[in-house]
């Protein structure tokens, strides 16, 4: 099938070869969000880790702020198909994270939970080995609000509603939970390279 | 009080091959494009993806609302004109009925309305962002649902107020809708539009006129317009969990 009338406007190769299917290359930084850009007060902020209702660990702004920390650039990807190439992000890892906690991870299945009442899921395997972190910073500054600050999940390598904003815990299930969009008609994994955006999609 | 989610199909969403039924002129920055796309039933608010295929195969994917009510057909999708925009170009420069595109949906289950759902209720548009709010307006009118709504709706100029005919004769039924449009650059056309840029406090003026709280709240446009309008309605005292939103464009 071919649209008569549409040339497009390809990328170069080398965007090319860093856009997953269906994913088209931009320089802003758009905001998706379900609702209200929540008001997160540091003073009070915490950031707990579950084992499903049980807290195993619990770190207030300032503990956070003095785990070990990283930087990554990353390509992220929206499932509302915009791609943004070399994100600078900082924080602390979920290895980190749970080195501090002194604790394994006691199932293989986590949900993020957000302020906003926000909460994704995603298999541990996507988040240990240096998969994924708290982020506190983008691009050498606190995150800003619209994007999640003071803190977001990151988990880059997968579509980006994952990257849960204005997170504040994770709680360990027994078994893949459904989230907020995944609940809605979207991806338990959302792996972008397989395309996985919408429910059924394999 | 989260609203229920709208849950899945059972199957995966796979693409339709369809041929564009017409394009429309709505605004000097909108065209309507029209197509028969013979998806799954779609709930107001719901959208699209949109596929092109360029004659050496390649590829572009866009999302956009759906305008047109359920169950009414062809499907309407509104397009904004962006600059250096690949897909919106081809909208409107090139797009003609007959061209062959690719459709899938309807997709999102949280920027949706049922009448079930009832009010009173919110809706707040920023420009190209009526679209999917004016599929609730339709399915409202079309259910006969005389739940209190209130549309508040920014555009630049009184031309650029998308379906404007089709909005005022809405209102005209005098089943509950009341419209306010806020007109950026120029004079409010009528007593009940608010005068140039809609900030907070003129979003609060318009909603102690209405005299209703809302249950339901639909806020789309632009993101710093969302941010704005959203900001406003919670320092208003409109409980957060009730304001959903659907955001275009980058942060400030």
């Amino acid at each position: 099938m071919t649209t008569r009338g549409f040339s497009g406007r390809r990328p170069t190769s080398e965007a090319a070869a860093r856009l997953p299917p269906g994913q088209y290359e931009t320089h802003d930084f758009p905001v998706l969000s379900l609702g209200p850009t929540p008001d997160v007060d540091l003073a009070t902020w915490t950031f707990t880790i579950h084992d499903g209702p049980r807290p195993l660990a619990r770190w207030t702004w300032t503990e956070l702020e003095a785990l070990p920390r990283t930087r990554w650039t990353a390509d992220i990807h929206c499932v509302t198909k915009w791609s943004k190439f070399g994100t600078e992000w900082e924080g602390v890892t979920f290895d980190d994270l749970m080195a501090a906690a002194g604790v394994a991870p006691p199932t293989p299945y986590l949900l993020a939970l957000s302020h906003d009442g926000y909460d994704t899921n995603v298999p541990v395997a996507d988040l240990a080995g240096g998969r994924a972190m708290i982020a506190t910073r983008y691009a050498g500054a606190p995150i800003e609000a619209e994007h999640g600050g003071p803190a977001r999940l990151l988990v880059p390598h997968l579509y980006f509603w994952k990257s849960a904003k204005w997170v504040r815990g994770l709680r360990f299930t027994a078994r893949d939970e459904a989230g907020f969009w995944e609940l809605r008609g979207y991806h338990m994994r959302g792996d972008p390279w397989r395309e996985q955006r919408y429910t059924n999609d394999p | 009080m989260t609203p229920a989610p709208v849950p899945p199909g059972d199957a995966p969403l796979r693409w339709h091959e369809v041929a564009i039924a017409r394009v429309e002129r709505r605004t000097p920055r909108v065209v309507s494009v029209y197509v028969d796309a013979g998806l799954a039933p779609h709930l107001a608010g719901q959208h699209v993806d949109v596929r092109l295929t360029a004659p050496d195969g390649y590829r572009a994917e866009r999302s956009y609302s759906i305008a047109s009510a359920p169950g009414s057909a062809p499907l309407e999708l509104a397009i904004e004109h962006l600059e250096g925009g690949e897909v919106s170009a081809y909208f409107h420069e090139a797009a003609e009925p007959g061209d062959r595109i690719e459709v899938r949906g309807p997709i999102g289950g949280h920027f949706a309305w049922r009448p079930a759902d009832g009010g009173p209720l919110l809706l707040v548009a920023g420009g190209s962002g009526m679209a999917p709010l004016m599929a609730m307006l339709r399915q409202r009118a079309m259910a006969s649902a005389r739940v209190a709504t209130l549309l508040v709706y920014s555009a630049r100029t009184w031309d650029e107020v998308i379906w404007r005919d089709e909005i005022l004769a809405l209102e005209a039924r005098g089943d509950g809708l009341d419209v306010a449009f806020a007109i950026t650059r120029g004079a409010p056309a009528r007593s009940a539009d608010v005068a140039g840029r809609l900030d907070a406090q003129g979003l609060h003026a318009r909603l102690s006129t209405w005299r209703h709280v809302p249950s339901h709240t639909y806020v789309c446009g632009a993101n710093r317009f969302v941010e704005a309008m959203t900001q406003a309605l919670v320092r208003g005292g409109i409980a957060a969990p009730t304001i959903r939103a659907e955001r275009y464009g980058g942060a400030l």
